[in-house]
């Protein structure tokens, strides 16, 4: 039996992965959105800042952020998802990527956003789902929350279609 | 511009998310408002075209859409966002500004309907429509 790899190889090559996906967008810079990663599981946080108030009286975070912060989600959970066999491979290494070398991210052909609860000012927290992924079109939903992961602040569901296995 | 589009204009300016996006009101009356995004490379999804991020779109369409309700003559002028669905029609040529126009085309005692499209430079062809339910409050 082959000795399994030692973790921390295993560790860097998801985190550094998993890094130069996100840190390749400057949107999800901008947002300043990151990524938790427990095994393949991915976990969005949107840091709370003044930048992301919508309605400044309650205040409460702007409907568009939170479309945004579950695209965002969405998106890069369905990467991660499509890529990952790749990455365990070794096939793809992402370790010296840049703009120009990055895989490139599937396109949201439409998205929909259901307002449960007003964004309070602080930390939110979404995961996405990959409900289906085809070899063009895949169906994904997304969740997200803030004090309470059962009660969740907004939902949404999205169509993408898949780049091409490179470049494409 | 009468009192009503002045007051809506100057709320939708002060929406600290909505400076950080340097949003204009270019036109708000009668249930129609417009609200233009300059291009700004912080908004970028796609580092290797320059494409703005539809989460960004996304924002200026929910925006615009908030604005029409507000501007309805038979709004409380107070809304927030019951579900939005936007489709993405083509990416947005890279250093254009992005232009979002929406219209409240239902209201009733509760609940608004409205529908926009956003353009960039090529007018006819839109970037990406969206249509969505908001809420009237404070009745």
């Amino acid at each position: 039996m082959p000795q399994p790899e030692p973790v921390q190889v295993v560790k860097q090559r998801r985190d550094a992965a998993l890094k130069a996906l996100v840190a390749g967008v400057p949107y999800i810079r901008f947002l300043d959105i990151t990524f938790d990663r427990r095994g393949d599981e991915l976990t969005g946080v949107l840091h709370f800042s003044d930048r992301v108030i919508g309605n400044p009286t309650l205040p409460a975070i702007h409907g568009g952020v939170t479309a945004a912060f579950l695209e965002v989600t969405s998106i890069i959970t369905l990467s991660w998802a499509y890529l990952w066999p790749d990455i365990e491979s070794g096939e793809i290494d992402l370790t010296d990527v840049t703009p120009e070398t990055m895989p490139r991210l599937p396109k949201t052909i439409d998205f929909t956003v259901d307002y449960l609860r007003t964004g309070l000012p602080r930390d939110a927290y979404a995961r996405a789902t990959v409900n289906r992924q085809g070899r063009r079109y895949a169906s994904v939903r997304a969740e997200a929350w803030q004090d309470n992961k059962d009660r969740l602040f907004a939902q949404a569901t999205g169509h993408f279609l898949m780049p091409g296995k490179r470049g494409g | 511009m009468d009192h009503k589009e002045k007051l809506a204009q100057q709320f939708i300016t002060a929406l600290p998310h909505a400076r950080e996006l340097g949003l204009t009101v270019t036109r708000i009356g009668d249930g129609h408002a417009e609200i233009a995004m300059p291009y700004d490379p912080r908004l970028v999804g796609d580092p290797a075209t320059g494409v703005i991020h539809g989460g960004a779109v996304s924002t200026v369409m929910d925006t615009c859409c908030g604005a029409a309700v507000m501007s309805h003559p038979k709004s409380t002028g107070v809304t927030a966002t019951i579900d939005l669905r936007i489709e993405y029609m083509r990416a947005a040529t890279p250093g254009q500004t992005i232009v979002a126009r929406a219209t409240c085309h239902h209201i009733t005692r509760s609940v608004a309907f409205v529908r926009a499209e956003a353009v960039d430079d090529d007018t006819g062809r839109p970037v990406a429509v969206a249509s969505g339910s908001f809420t009237q409050e404070g009745r």
